[in-house]
């Protein structure tokens, strides 16, 4: 008998059954139900089913952060609306327009352990692997449907191996990675399968940049992504307040069957952006340098984290934003904001000329900072779509934190390193 | 139970199709599949909307309905009189959000590849085959979860249904 991969573990374990193979559909038992701004839709059309019973209000968790705080007076009403839900039916895990961004704010606070199977009204519930979890996106009917009856259907999935070496280049991030794998794959060259990272590069990131990764695949449609959890993992849910004997981590097995193993080598990598309008449309920082922005956002959960923004403003340091451009920074969450806040990193970006929001998704989902017709962002997050950061006459680049904050230095999309050179010279 | 068969006109997509494009996140403030199919498809303009209201059949490459998980791109299809989806390929949120709010999406590369613009198109779903007036095509039947889904018309429909 061959091995298992993680994705027919994780779909065992939340099933209860044993022996699965890809193609099969079961009922699983997730272990977190997440709903953010969403969350309202969940509660309507529980309330059209007539129903006032849920099967564990402790799965559930409720993020205000797309819209956060309210802009119009609908919003206002859908906040209110979950909050008063949240309280009456005692859900313990609900985070106000405060908080910052779902994915970020539970991964932070412990909620999220390795092995167990989290769904969330969010296609980038696949983050959710950068701590060995098995997360996926579905829609809000079936966020309210497992409120009630506590499982969902799941197909289990192929799975990719995608092995990583090698140790990255100088202006060169594990964004630049992500980009490059998702123009050589497709943006569906992962659907419906799992993607499971490894090799020696994997295993030296930090859960944050892990993150990054994780969230990325859900650009090539993978269906949730993994990083085999280790003692990065483990320490950073020790101090998520998680013991370690609370969760136990699901490993591929020798011998597992893989649809495809991919192989990249990190070290031969150069900053990678998008160009409009889709996620798969990667080249070399190179080659559009030079193209003239209005505006530079570094926010979402794709790279809004501390080390995000501290690579930001190491490069920003002691310089200024172009006078033309606008640099708009959304930390990930409350958390890091304040961390940003003690540390001195935020007070740089202020300096440098940057516009710090409040935490939450903010621009990537169209909320502040928009564009009018035939303006242009280098963004740092995970989506280039015409029209979702305003005009649809607009254009959005994506890249790294340290290309965005060097883009926004010069004023046109620019290669960090040739910051770095402007330093050492 | 009556045979599940949708159709009508089919108005023709390429390949990776997102749902910012379907329904953009700006109204996404609403649920109301009329209000949603109003803004159907806007990033593409006025012509393709008013294509896609007279169609009662949306037809696609690969990939559609890729990018967010929003329910509502579903909705805004439906909203819009759309039947079925027939496409090379789903995007794996959007088909569950399909099925869940009781739209027929099904996968047939050849059936996709062969119609066009204005052609009248027929999904059986128990028989598992597409019909187009340059042929007809099979696909593989839903399995029979998700074939009740659609059949109660959706994922709340049928959990109605099934608790009763």
């Amino acid at each position: 008998m061959s091995g298992k991969t993680f994705a027919q573990k994780a779909i065992e374990r939340a099933s209860g059954t044993r022996d699965l193979v890809p193609g099969q559909i079961v009922d699983v038992y997730p272990d977190l139900y997440m709903s953010h701004t969403a969350s309202w839709r969940c509660i309507k059309t529980l309330e059209g089913m007539g129903v006032t019973e849920l099967y564990d209000p402790d799965r559930i968790a409720m993020v205000m952060d797309h819209i956060a705080p309210a802009v119009t007076t609908k919003n206002a009403a859908d906040h209110k609306l979950c909050r008063e839900f949240a309280q009456r039916m005692g859900i313990r895990h609900f985070w106000d327009v405060n908080a910052g961004i779902a994915h970020v704010v539970l991964m932070e606070s412990g909620l999220i352990r390795p092995g167990e199977l989290v769904i969330g009204t969010d296609s980038h519930s696949t983050i959710y692997g950068a701590l060995g979890a098995f997360g996926t996106g579905v829609g809000f009917s079936e966020i309210t449907a497992t409120w009630v009856t506590g499982k969902l259907w799941l197909k289990v999935p192929d799975s990719v191996r995608i092995e990583i070496g090698g140790a990255l280049p100088p202006g060169t991030y594990p964004k630049d990675i992500m980009l490059r794998l998702i123009g050589d794959l497709g943006a569906d060259g992962l659907t419906y399968c799992s993607a499971e990272f490894g090799g020696s590069y994997p295993g030296s990131m930090s859960v944050s940049e892990r993150m990054t990764f994780c969230n990325l695949a859900m650009e090539m449609g993978a269906k949730n992504a993994y990083v085999e959890p280790d003692e990065i993992t483990r320490r950073y849910l020790d101090e998520a307040g998680q013991p370690r004997d609370r969760y136990q981590e699901l490993l591929p097995d020798e011998g597992a069957e893989y649809r495809e193993v991919i192989s990249l080598d990190a070290s031969a990598l150069a900053p990678q952006v998008s160009v409009p309008h889709s996620v798969d449309n990667v080249v070399p920082v190179d080659e559009v340098a030079g193209t003239r922005l209005d505006q530079v956002f570094i926010g979402s959960c794709a790279n809004a984290k501390y080390d995000d923004l501290e690579i930001a403003a190491q490069v920003l340091a002691g310089r200024k934003v172009a006078g033309h451009v606008r640099l708009i920074v959304t930390p990930a969450s409350a958390a890091v904001m304040s961390r940003a806040a003690a540390s001195g990193v935020l007070g740089t970006l202020i300096e440098a000329g940057a516009l710090i929001t409040n935490p939450g998704c903010g621009a990537c989902a169209g909320n502040g900072g928009v564009m009018t017709d035939g303006e242009r962002t280098l963004s740092t997050a995970n989506r280039n779509f015409p029209g979702r950061m305003g005009s649809y006459e607009s254009e959005i680049f994506l890249g790294s934190p340290a290309t965005a904050a060097a883009s926004a230095v010069r004023g046109v999309i620019t290669n960090p390193t040739d910051l770095m050179t402007e330093v050492s010279s | 139970m009556s045979a599940m068969t949708a159709g009508g006109t089919a108005v023709v997509f390429g390949d990776n199709v997102n749902t910012d494009v379907i329904i953009p996140g700006r109204y996404l403030v609403s649920i109301d599949p009329a209000e949603l199919a109003e803004h159907a498809f806007e990033p593409l303009g006025a012509d393709v909307q008013r294509r896609v209201r007279s169609a009662g059949v949306v037809v696609a490459g690969r990939n559609f309905g890729c990018g967010s998980a929003r329910e509502q791109a579903a909705t805004a299809l439906t909203g819009a009189g759309i039947q079925a989806v027939v496409a090379a390929s789903f995007a794996r949120v959007f088909f569950r959000n399909a099925i869940n709010t009781g739209l027929v999406a099904v996968e047939c590369p050849p059936a996709a590849a062969a119609v066009h613009d204005g052609d009248e198109v027929t999904v059986d779903l128990d028989g598992g085959t597409v019909t187009t007036p340059a042929g007809t095509y099979q696909f593989p039947p839903y399995p029979e979860a998700l074939r009740q889904i659609l059949a109660d018309g959706g994922l709340i429909p049928h959990l109605m249904r099934s608790s009763r």
